[in-house]
């Protein structure tokens, strides 16, 4: 029994269970392919994606949680002709194979009920399974080339998604900008993966580690910052995701945003801190600036957004943003030598890359939902759907709170630890790092509040106050499937945020792969708190918290119970006496965010305000009206396409030359290439 | 261990009981620097009792969360007023949060009272959210900023260890100390919709902001919202006296002549508090809205500035 346990749990065999995993998932892309448009097939393809992802999340919690696993990996015979297919589980890649599979498990799920709304489900059901398998692969791969089939896979099986519903002339420009970056982001992270190689050639990463990179690994950082910081949405790179997330339909979005932007957080992590060697210094500091200026133009750009989609798209920019916080933080104490801080913030950066993947996902179903029982993802046109929806309203305001990181949910712990983190800079020995993380420390604390704002103004202008459209009137609850997946990401939400000691205990193996140590383990610690460094340092109890709050409330309504009238009358709304019946007179998303667009947004944004009151005696109406730039666009994207216009311009002439032209261009080419040659001898 | 329960138990009694005292106390010295009488300072207890017992008029299309906030609003500032060490350090549930868990924990009552603004749907509700939420952009990271600074400090986040490095004859002055002090006033002020930042005493104004989102509220809705407010500014005022006058406070394992002493300086020190908090309130014009995120950058400014002095200081150490 014992020894037929062990022999399940060699990671040998378990990388051959994984790898057989995405091979199902290959064939129900292909059978997907065939059964999408009969009734009922799209539902049994997303019901396989849920059994096949569970099961794939199973087996990696158990690599996650067994002992260390003994180096060595699944070798298969397909491949490209250069090197074969290198399969491993160690423990960096269970971590992320457990949060990957588990949130597209429940996605799934959720999707049986939510993708029967499909209009073209041929255009959805077959890529869906292939868009999970390229994501399955990136992370098991181990070796640069099955890497970089499966992120390609994931680039263009995800393509095909934003691209399904191709009717929209804004869908087909969202698939244009994120095929472009999608391309760029691969490129750079091949040139990152042939500098790590070396010149004998070995492209497997036990080879890499052990190879020093050719020329400075300094280039290989910012050759990752860039692959990987394009795909998970580092500003500047991150335009394509509040243009791309939104185009594809909603159970996609929820794997783009919640799942996809992860895997590229691995990437990073994978070739920054195992493949690289060990860091400088310095490589910190880049990382720590873009991550903070990342994490505040994300939620500053998610206030000024009414559509609902792209508020959600733009808010994964932010806590990439706080991911990479964590990841920089990781990096300056590791390259100090500083062991346990560095396992602090690394645990803090995947604990959020967890957390991040729960409450993202289930806003993205929520969204879904409201955008088939409504049609709209315009906050302007919605309100009051908290009576219409009921449970989608609950769970969507536990994701709410979840991701304004506020306790006792998820959220929280993560940028607790985070904090927790950049108190511990002062003792670096360097002092631009340490000068740069109280700056970084104010800036996740502004973002908080920030994002607690935002999504008070998502929850507020969709689920509260006065419907804003007949839409809106009309609406109803979804199907049961997808309140279950929502319910399911709540729960997990709370149950990670009053017990986060079991998921940093989980991660213990992550930090010791990488940073070569790990937090003392927390389950041992007294009522279930969690103290990473040290009790005394500081200590934070999310069950007792959550129970402190749980009992206060309640003996409040006790108290409030026996002693009140217990009278509750309804009435209409009182409003200082001047209620107005018309519920555009409500406080919109636009006009809750107003304050603090005057405040931020004009510096950041360029934004301004514009008035025009007509004389006294004229009837005609006033106009306000408001300008708001986006500044990174016009700053970086908008020279590229006219320099790349303007270079497209010149080359067309070469199209209309005669053939003595191009003759003589022949031979000019020759002897630059004879001249090139004889130099270089 | 059962000490620290007592001292526990004892202290989310007495932040419960102290609480609209201290609200009276501030308006009845503010009455009296106007040279009025002003209402006893029992009036507030009254006020809850008759609001308490009073019927509950809810808007017909106000949803659940507008009927449960109150109590989620009042629940977890509770929890977080009986988190700060009033009288004794060594509390039971210190262990359990930490400094950045009571501003969260704020942050979580803030972002349901905002939610209950907008429920309703009236223009009034709508303005006092998204000003509060305005406001607590600045003001949230400022008050992280100083617990930085006072953690960096004394090595800890946990509040009673810096209370009780506060104690201590090396915690002496320093420049940082005292940028955290002014940045901790100014949020304090902030926070609680006091003047300058707000008026707690207004009710038809287009400049209010808590009375704002709290309009549609009353009876034992609006009595539980009124008893949180008045904790809010007890968990201030207390946070501040612990951690820049600890004098007099009773350290965990001191004799039960230490706990009574606690007590009572505690007391006293309220009462100093209420005054100048009211003297300033009289001796002030409220600003325009458009002024407070400049008031509010000043305490971020000065927080951010303090902690990197020390930052960048421990490298000599």
């Amino acid at each position: 029994m014992l020894e037929g346990l062990l022999r399940i749990t060699d990671p040998l065999t378990l990388s051959r269970f994984a790898a057989s995993g995405i091979g199902l998932l290959l064939i129900l892309a292909v059978l997907g392919a065939f059964i999408a448009r009969r009734a009922y097939g799209g539902r049994a393809i997303y019901a396989a994606c849920t059994l096949v992802c569970s099961s794939l999340a199973a087996l990696a919690l158990a690599v996650l949680l067994g002992p260390s696993p003994a180096s060595g990996a699944l070798e298969l015979p397909v491949g490209l002709p250069l090197g074969h297919t290198l399969l491993a589980l160690d423990k960096l890649s269970a971590a992320f194979a457990v949060i990957l599979n588990l949130t597209s498990a429940i996605v799934s799920f959720g999707a049986i009920g939510y993708g029967a709304h499909a209009r073209e489900p041929e255009r959805v059901v077959p890529f869906y399974p292939a868009f999970i398998a390229g994501m399955n692969l990136v992370v098991l791969a181990h070796d640069a080339f099955s890497f970089l089939v499966g992120w390609e896979f994931m680039s263009l099986a995800s393509w095909a998604l934003v691209v399904s519903e191709d009717k929209s002339e804004a869908n087909r420009r969202a698939g244009l900008v994120y095929v472009i970056m999608a391309a760029g982001g691969a490129l750079t992270l091949l040139f990152a993966f042939g500098l790590l190689a070396g010149a004998d050639g070995g492209y497997g990463f036990a080879e890499m580690r052990q190879t020093a990179a050719f020329g400075p690994a300094a280039i290989v950082l910012v050759l990752a910052l860039l692959g990987a910081g394009s795909k998970a949405g580092l500003v500047p790179l991150h335009v394509w995701l509040p243009l791309a997330h939104p185009a594809a339909p909603s159970h996609v979005s929820a794997l783009m945003s919640g799942v996809m932007t992860k895997v590229a957080v691995y990437g990073f992590v994978r070739i920054v801190f195992d493949l690289a060697g060990p860091p400088a210094w310095w490589w910190s500091v880049p990382v720590l600036v873009i991550a903070g200026v990342t994490t505040l133009l994300g939620v500053l750009h998610a206030l000024m957004e009414h559509d609902l989609k792209r508020l959600l798209a733009y808010h994964t920019v932010e806590n990439i943003g706080i991911i990479f916080i964590g990841l920089g933080l990781a990096l300056a104490f590791e390259a100090s030598a500083m062991s346990t801080a560095a396992a602090l913030a690394l645990t803090a950066a995947v604990f959020h890359v967890f957390n991040h993947s729960l409450f993202k996902s289930l806003l993205f179903l929520g969204s879904g939902a409201i955008l088939n029982a409504t049609g709209e993802r315009d906050m302007e046109r919605l309100g009051g759907l908290i009576h219409r929806m009921p449970v989608t309203a609950v769970a969507f305001l536990v994701g709410c709170v979840a991701i304004s990181a506020l306790p006792p949910f998820n959220g929280f712990v993560s940028e607790w630890l985070t904090f927790q983190a950049i108190l511990l800079s002062p003792q670096l020995p360097d002092w631009v790092p340490r000068l740069v993380a109280p700056a970084i420390g104010a800036t996740l604390a502004c973002s908080a509040a920030l994002a607690a704002a935002c999504f008070v103004k998502a929850f507020g202008s969709t689920f509260l106050g006065r419907p804003r459209s007949q839409h809106a009137i009309a609406a109803r609850e979804t199907d049961v499937f997808s309140r279950s997946a929502m319910l399911a990401f709540a729960a997990l939400c709370l149950f990670a945020g009053i017990l986060p000691g079991f998921v940093m205990d989980a991660l213990g193996g992550v930090s010791e792969l990488l940073v070569t140590a790990r937090l003392e383990p927390q389950s041992s610690e007294p009522w279930l708190r969690i103290a990473p460094i040290s009790a005394a340092r500081g200590a934070y109890n999310g069950l007792l918290v959550f129970a402190m709050i749980a009992i206060a409330a309640l003996a409040t309504v006790g108290v409030a119970r026996r002693v009140s009238s217990h009278a509750l009358r309804r009435s209409p709304a009182w409003d200082c006496g001047f209620p107005d019946p018309s519920p555009a007179t409500q406080y919109t998303s636009g006009s809750f965010a107003q304050p603090i667009r005057r405040v931020f947004g004009s510096v950041v944004f360029r934004a301004r305000e514009h008035v025009e009151m007509p004389k006294p005696g004229d009837t005609g109406t006033a106009r306000l009206s408001v300008t708001v730039h986006d500044t990174i666009w016009e700053a970086f994207y908008v020279p590229t396409i006219r320099l790349v216009d303007a270079l497209a311009d010149q080359l067309t002439k070469f199209q209309f030359l005669t053939i003595r032209k191009y003759l003589m261009l022949v031979f000019a080419t020759l002897i630059l290439m004879l001249v090139i040659i004889g130099v270089s001898r | 261990m059962i000490r620290d329960w007592a001292t526990q138990l004892a202290q989310l009694a007495l932040v419960l009981a102290l609480a609209p005292l201290l609200t009276g106390v501030a308006r009845k010295i503010k009455a009296r620097l106007l040279r009025r009488r002003g209402p006893s300072v029992i009036q507030p207890y009254r006020d809850l009792l008759k609001l308490i017992r009073k019927e509950a008029v809810v808007a017909d299309n106000a949803s659940w969360l507008f009927r449960s906030a109150p109590y989620i609003i009042f629940a977890t500032t509770w929890v977080a007023a009986a988190l700060v060490p009033t009288f004794a350090t060594g509390l039971t549930f210190s262990a359990a949060a930490d400094m950045i868990v009571i501003v969260a924990l704020l942050g979580t009552a803030r972002f349901f009272l905002a939610l209950a603004g907008l429920d309703v749907g009236t223009s009034f509700g709508g303005i006092g959210s998204s000003r509060e939420m305005m406001f607590a952009s600045l003001a949230e990271p400022a008050m992280l900023m100083v617990v930085f600074t006072l953690s960096l400090f004394a090595g800890s986040t946990q509040l009673s260890t810096i209370a009780e490095y506060m104690l201590r004859p090396e915690a002496g002055v320093s420049i940082s100390l005292a940028l955290a002090f002014v940045a901790l006033l100014i949020v304090s002020i902030a926070e609680n919709a006091r003047i300058p930042v707000d008026n707690p005493a207004t009710h038809l104004e287009l400049t209010m902001v808590h009375e704002a989102m709290i309009l549609e509220y009353s009876g034992r809705h609006l009595a539980v919202i009124e008893a949180a407010a008045s904790l809010k500014l007890l968990l201030y005022m207390s946070l501040i006296v612990c951690l820049f006058t600890p004098w007099g406070m009773a350290v965990a394992g001191a004799g039960a002549i230490a706990y009574g002493i606690g007590a009572v300086v505690y007391v006293g020190k309220l009462a100093i508090g209420a005054f100048l908090l009211a003297f300033f309130e009289t001796a002030i014009a409220k600003m325009r809205v458009f002024r407070v995120p400049e008031f509010l950058g000043v305490a971020l400014m000065l927080g951010l500035l303090g902690a990197i002095l020390l930052f960048v200081s421990r490298m000599t150490a």
